[in-house]
């Protein structure tokens, strides 16, 4: 069972090899992609079964021990992560197959998709500082790909941008291993655990206010967040879903594990919570002055961010049960509503809420599957935002912290007000603007572009997400009392250590 | 860790960090280049000094330390490969622009301006008041 744990990552990797060999046919590469994360989400979930029931499962590459080797280690947040990024990886691949746009106009999309998996994978299954690294650059140049996958001039732009800062934070990444290799002689994280609660209280306090920095970019955290909406609106519709889904909950899982595993306690717990209240705050006031669909959604990936890490600063069980819970609600959110961002694109013709109208009455369809994740991200019973956003926020009566419960639930509404914005501007209102940007008279008739609706293979991907809403609003208790227990090991690392043969 | 190679790689972010903050990307990626730099000089002094580890060379205890040496060599490849990636934005940028300017997103300008009206919650009879672009600043009912 150990040595499944190298597949999720070697897997995609040679998917994404024979992708670019079979390139000529494109019906070959769909079959090898498609098969693979298939492939990927029944490996998580053997993985994640077999964590919950017997511990973490530990894999030495090569059968080198640390601190020379690589391990890789799956805990319940592991593989928890994984499944769910496997299970969003192959439905964005599926509706990405269904949409006429950048998976059929290009012959490296598949192949850099899979190394995407591959990096996030890695990322989450990884037992080392160094190899989380390597991880996220490999998730990040993929990135790189295809965010700018088209090379129009805006997409160029908004990927300098990207590209940029991603490689600014590698750069401090890299002097932050630097500096815990220099204090402590290793980069393992279970040794790490050991050796650093001896070092003197400044160098832990610098090296956790510098991870937090580092990963905070990757995350979107307030005052790292100002990449994020310029960069991620340009990209195709399911690029910049899977985008909003993984990469940024990429970041969140490194703040967390490395807050709990190695600096317990070492950052003043009122700049954590500072952070995260102000992030929630920022990002919703973004989203409401902006008037494109994408955009807004990409705020809201900035105001959610906070919430999790609102979790994360009031360091209980509850707290951090609430922010591994609120990750898996808020992937399969905002991936929905990205994906149905696109659909409105499609059917629209636009993603300017002044040059879309009237889209309740010509598709339907469509406005379900906004509707249902729009109200579950505000936190509308019985979906799962409401689970979520009541777990934070009892976490937070818990830890008697009322100016971050006044702050998330005053975000809370600002986030349905936003909602109810793009449902006006998008599906009710008549459209105020033609497709060019001249004025229309108001009253006009809402108009399609190309076929009314839009195909079979990306409204089926979307229903299925949105049924996975609705379900895990519904019968999300199993999936709440895992995340708790998670929480637990989270906050009690001895089972970690003891699976990685050190330990007390 | 001696001085000078402390002093070198905070030179070389300083340099980095300058150059980083400028508009055209051409200087950009060299900034970039110079602060990886200066992370990679940080990780090798992480190090011990001392004879090169090979097998055979020497007695193990006097080897420098091989761990951040192999961590090193990892970044080295990993910022070659991003850096030719951002060097091929930057051409295609030029191709398309004829310039490699790192632009202000438009979109930020144009909420900043308050160029966006929010149509969509207004009342619709009252649209086409809202589309005021010129000021009367005497009253003379002329603009």
């Amino acid at each position: 069972m150990n040595d499944l744990l190298a597949l999720p990552v070697v897997l995609p990797l040679l998917g994404a090899a024979v992708s670019i060999l079979v390139g000529r046919s494109r019906r070959a590469q769909r079959i090898v992609g498609v098969g693979v994360l298939v492939a990927l989400v029944g490996i998580s979930t053997m993985l994640l079964v077999e964590v919950d029931r017997h511990g973490p499962l530990v894999s030495r590459a090569g059968g080198w021990d640390a601190p020379l080797g690589i391990t890789l280690v799956a805990d319940r947040f592991s593989a928890l992560m994984t499944l769910i990024a496997s299970s969003m990886l192959l439905v964005v691949l599926l509706y990405a197959i269904g949409q006429p746009g950048a998976e059929r106009n290009h012959v490296g999309f598949q192949s850099v998709y899979l190394v995407l998996a591959a990096g996030v994978s890695a990322s989450f299954l990884t037992g080392d500082l160094f190899n989380l690294f390597v991880a996220i650059e490999m998730m990040l140049t993929a990135s790189y790909v295809l965010i700018t996958l088209g090379g129009r001039l805006e997409q160029v732009r908004a990927g300098m941008t990207y590209v940029v800062v991603s490689l600014i934070a590698s750069t401090l990444f890299l002097a932050g291993i630097a500096f815990v290799y220099a204090s402590t002689g290793t980069v393992n994280l279970a040794l790490l655990a050991e050796r650093i609660p001896e070092l003197p209280d400044g160098t832990r306090m610098a090296l956790a206010a510098l991870f937090l920095v580092v990963f905070g970019i990757k995350a979107a955290l307030f005052p790292l967040h100002f990449w994020l909406p310029d960069a991620y609106p340009t990209a195709p519709s399911p690029v910049t879903a899977i985008f909003a889904g993984l990469l940024t909950k990429v970041g969140v899982y490194a703040i967390i594990r490395t807050q709990t595993l190695l600096f317990p306690g070492d950052l003043p717990v009122g700049l954590l919570l500072a952070v995260a209240v102000s992030t929630m705050v920022i990002g919703v006031l973004g989203a409401i002055a902006q008037a494109d669909v994408k955009r807004i959604l990409s705020f809201h990936i900035v105001s959610q961010i906070g919430y999790m890490i609102v979790g994360l600063a009031v360091f209980t069980a509850t707290g951090l049960a609430a922010a591994i819970f609120y990750m898996v609600h808020h992937i399969i959110v905002k991936t929905t509503l990205f994906l149905t961002g696109g659909l409105i694109e499609h059917h629209g013709g636009s993603s300017r809420l002044d040059r879309l109208g009237g889209m309740v009455r010509t598709a339907p369809a469509i406005a379900v599957l906004f509707g249902i994740p729009a109200l579950a991200l505000a936190g509308i019973p019985p979906l799962s935002g409401f689970v979520a956003k009541f777990s934070v926020l009892a976490a937070l009566t818990d830890s008697r912290e009322w100016w971050a419960l006044a702050a998330g639930i005053v975000v809370g509404l600002l986030t349905l007000f936003s909602m109810v914005k793009i449902w006006l501007g998008t599906f009710w209102a008549p459209p105020t603007e033609d497709l060019d940007g001249t004025p229309l008279p108001p009253g006009t008739e809402p108009f399609t572009v190309g076929r009314p609706g839009a195909p079979l293979l990306m409204m089926i991907p979307t229903g299925v997400l949105v049924a996975a809403i609705v379900a895990i609003g519904l019968f999300g208790g199993p999936l709440y009392e895992l995340a708790e227990r998670a929480a637990t090991d989270l906050l009690d690392p001895g089972i970690y250590l003891l699976a990685n043969g050190t330990g007390p | 860790m001696s001085i000078l190679l402390a002093a070198t790689a905070a030179g070389l972010f300083a340099i980095g960090t300058y150059l980083v903050l400028q508009r055209k990307l051409s200087r950009v990626i060299i900034g970039l280049g110079l602060m990886s730099h200066g992370g990679n000089i940080l990780l090798i002094t992480a190090g011990r000094r001392g004879r090169a580890p090979l097998i055979g060379g020497a007695d193990p205890s006097d080897f420098a330390d091989p761990l951040p040496q192999a961590l090193v060599l990892t970044a080295i490849v990993i910022s070659f490969g991003v850096t030719g990636l951002l060097l091929a934005l930057a051409y295609r940028s030029w191709l398309l622009s004829d310039d490699d300017e790192i632009a202000d997103d438009a979109e930020d300008i144009a909420v900043a301006t308050e160029e966006h009206h929010d149509d969509e919650i207004g009342d619709a009879a009252t649209l086409e008041t809202d589309a005021v672009d010129t000021i009367d600043v005497d009253e003379d009912a002329a603009p």
